[in-house]
């Protein structure tokens, strides 16, 4: 058993640890930042969901009529750049990272307490950027700045969004450096690299693909900015420069993004899982594996968005291969999350409900993506809402509900308060259902050839786009209820006790809210993580 | 020890610790440098195979005496910073304090003669955007050239700006006795910082310089 001896009067909790709003926003304690960070990504979450509310009213009719087309391009691009960077990048590592990481190592804090808040206020100011960019009348590109529509053609705010995803990306490269120091240098005695839990791993890959890809965004968007000014650069064509060179680089950042989205997730549902069906989690170092397998072929797979731009067949031919080879060791991280449920004592409470649909929208999505990385197949399903669906499964399905399932599971331990598990329950599955119903009908529309990016559509999608728009509003009632249910516990809710999943890892150890420091007395760990007995 | 123990952060067990955590950030936050640079020398590449002779022809219309001059400039101060930094591990304070000023003046001479490329540049009309004046048939791509050597020169220059207020600062801190030959370690991290802004300048150095010089 891992231990903590202490025999002293429990301390302060980080939560009474001054009340004022000067103790919050000139904070070094980690689990404040996370909560910085999780309000701070709450709001951007619901106005990037708002914009796609207004996407998906407009498509229930064929006929542009709710939008005009400038309208919605805009609609669509705000979507695409709020989700993706100021809530689906930061949203597990910056909350529940930030929280978790140094309690799971046994450490009173991240390796760098100010470079941690700093980073919080660097995602502020991007922030500020991107809101300033809405207000001021939005910007068309879509998220992905395609040149040299972005540098040459687009009038609308691009400077404003590049100047505020290039800032809230050295918020992710500081949050990145802080894991990764930290997860060498600040583990408790005991705490080998093989004991540390699966959520541990999944961190600190991320940070290295975080800190390997993001300054290469960054980077690209200052060549996009000086093109912008300056009337040249070396994305333009008319000199002889190359539009495709610019997505290469755009693709090198952020196809490893998309595992930033979604190897944190992986993370939390390796420690719901096993909590959920009280088992050890079947074959560790595969998993370990896994996630470092890949992050590592994450980096050399971009070129599968770019099988119809004009890129050489044989570089096709050989991300094609990648990225079919990526799919192995996500395929064993499903294998051996099933294999960990099978003879477990499943208890079906609101984490497990959230980690079980994570893995089947997961799958779903993973599969469509061996159809996308086929060269042949994307030709025809490129552009189409089948690669909407597909990545709407990864990044929503998958991502946003592992993160709903983390922050359920650890809500006890932030909050120190129990929430109503039917409530939670319900809106889990609501959210399944309404997550189906939403994107399942675009893998048929994509399908049958409808593209993505436009308001207006043949009347023959019809049936399926309103499919589609009626399981976004079940979506977005499913997403409402978590703030009602988890709000009334912060007040009403009953006190969690230390430990309400009776779950393993360090952080259990502590009390709910923990301590300032998180630990009393340094833990001592002498056993490997999911140590449970009892099944 | 007095220092060592004073500056020892409440989330350490101790300064080992401390310095091991420390260093480790900074080799992480220069591999993000890597690739800061590397995005742009991949550029350089891509575009100078499309087009050899218009960058060759770039190249040629560089200040190759300035450009060797501030190489070794940069490469004299790269010497300074170690050399204090080993005076500090050793227990000195005054000539290692001097020695890091000497490393900061170098690099503002860096900046100044950069400066003066850049304007003679301008003369010549040879900024693509701002004042670009060549004829011919390779006019065109070379711009291609032009908007790198300032982007990368450019971004360079900003990390040697960056470097010599924190080399300043270093030593004014090397001068109050705020190190020891037990505690350096902001100092031998900001050493780090100045090698790699030298070492990216030598990758900068032939391929901005001497490349279309060869034939």
């Amino acid at each position: 058993m891992n231990s903590i001896e202490s025999a002293v009067p429990p301390p302060r909790s980080y939560l009474d640890d001054g009340h004022s709003l000067r103790s919050w926003l000139f904070t070094h304690d980690h689990k404040r930042i996370a909560i910085l960070y999780a309000l701070a990504i709450t709001f951007f979450f619901f106005l990037g969901g708002f914009a796609a509310m207004l996407i998906r009213l407009e498509l229930i009719t064929p006929a542009g009529d709710l939008l005009t087309a400038d309208a919605y391009n805009k609609a669509f691009t705000f979507h695409g750049v709020v989700m993706v960077w100021f809530f689906l990048i930061p949203s597990i590592p910056a909350t529940l990272g930030n929280f978790l990481l140094p309690m799971m190592i046994g450490a009173r804090d991240m390796a760098f307490p100010r470079l941690n808040l700093f980073s919080w206020y660097l995602y502020m100011i991007g922030g500020l950027f991107t809101l300033a960019m809405l207000v001021l009348g939005g910007v068309d590109t879509g998220w992905t700045f395609y040149t040299p529509f972005s540098t040459m053609f687009s009038n609308g705010h691009v400077m404003l969004t590049v100047v505020g995803v290039f800032v809230v990306g050295f918020s992710s490269i500081l949050t990145g450096i802080n894991f990764i120091v930290t997860t060498h240098s600040m583990r408790a005695p005991g705490m080998t690299w093989m004991r540390l839990p699966l959520f541990v791993w999944a961190m600190y890959a991320v940070a290295l693909v975080m800190v390997l890809a993001t300054p290469v965004l960054a980077m690209t968007l200052s060549l996009i900015a000086l093109e912008r000014i300056f009337g040249v650069g070396i994305f333009d064509p008319a000199l002889g420069g190359d539009p495709v060179l610019f997505q290469h680089f755009f693709w090198f950042y952020s196809h490893p993004a998309v595992y930033i989205m979604v190897l944190p997730a992986m993370g939390v549902v390796s420690e719901l899982i096993t909590a959920g069906a009280r088992k050890r989690i079947f074959g560790y170092r595969f998993m370990v594996w896994a996630i470092v397998g890949i992050s590592v072929v994450g980096f050399l797979v971009w070129g599968h968005h770019m099988f119809v731009a004009g890129q050489s067949m044989y570089a096709s031919m050989v991300f094609s291969i990648l990225s079919f080879i990526i799919a192995v060791p996500s395929a064993i991280k499903v294998f051996n999350w099933t294999a960990t449920l099978y003879k477990g004592r499943i208890d079906f409470n609101a984490p497990m409900l959230y980690a079980l649909g994570f893995v089947g929208l997961f799958m779903l999505g993973g599969m469509t993506g061996i159809f996308l990385a086929a060269t042949a197949l994307d030709v025809s399903l490129h552009d189409t809402y089948f690669v909407v669906a597909h990545f709407h499964y990864i990044m929503v399905g998958g991502s946003v509900m592992a993160y709903l399932g983390g922050i359920h599971f650890w809500w006890p331990k932030v909050t120190g308060r129990l929430y109503s598990q039917a409530w939670a329950r319900f809106a889990a599955i609501l959210m399944f259902f309404g997550f189906n119903l939403t994107f399942f009908p675009q893998y048929l529309l994509g399908y049958e050839g409808m593209p993505r990016r436009y308001h207006e559509y043949l009347p023959q999608f019809q049936v399926l786009n309103i499919l589609s728009s009626a399981g976004a509003s079940i979506l977005a009632v499913s997403y409402l209820l978590p703030l009602v249910y988890l709000g009334w516990s912060l007040r009403h809710g009953p006190r969690a006790g230390p430990n309400p999943w009776r779950a393993k890892g360090l952080e259990w150890l502590t009390d709910s809210p923990p301590p300032t420091h998180n630990f009393e007395v340094t833990p001592v760990v002498n056993e490997g993580p999911y140590a449970y007995e009892d099944a | 020890m007095s220092t060592e123990s004073a500056m020892l952060a409440q989330q350490f067990d101790d300064a080992a610790q401390q310095r091991e955590a420390s260093a480790l950030g900074m080799w992480t936050f220069l591999a993000t440098e890597a690739l800061f640079f590397g995005v742009l020398f991949a550029g350089y590449t891509v575009c100078r195979v499309r087009f050899p002779a218009a960058f060759a022809a770039g190249s040629r219309h560089t200040d190759m005496l300035l450009g060797t001059i501030e190489t070794a400039v940069l490469l004299t101060s790269s010497c300074a910073v170690a050399l204090a930094l080993r005076d500090v591990q050793l227990g000195g304070r005054r000539v290692a304090a001097w020695l890091l000023v000497l490393t900061a003046a170098l690099g503002l001479s860096f900046l100044v003669m950069h400066g003066f490329e850049y304007y003679s540049e301008y003369r010549e009309g040879l900024i693509p955007g701002i004042r670009y004046t060549q004829q011919g048939p390779l006019a065109g791509p070379m711009q291609l050239f032009f908007c790198l050597y300032y982007f990368i020169t450019g971004f360079h220059s900003l990390h040697v700006g960056i470097g010599v207020i924190l080399l300043l600062v270093m030593a004014r801190r090397t001068w109050r006795a705020r190190f020891s030959a037990q505690y350096y370690t902001p100092l031998e991290l900001s050493a780090l910082y100045w090698h790699l802004v030298d070492i990216v300048w030598i990758f900068v150095y032939p391929l901005i310089y001497l490349v279309g010089r060869a034939g």
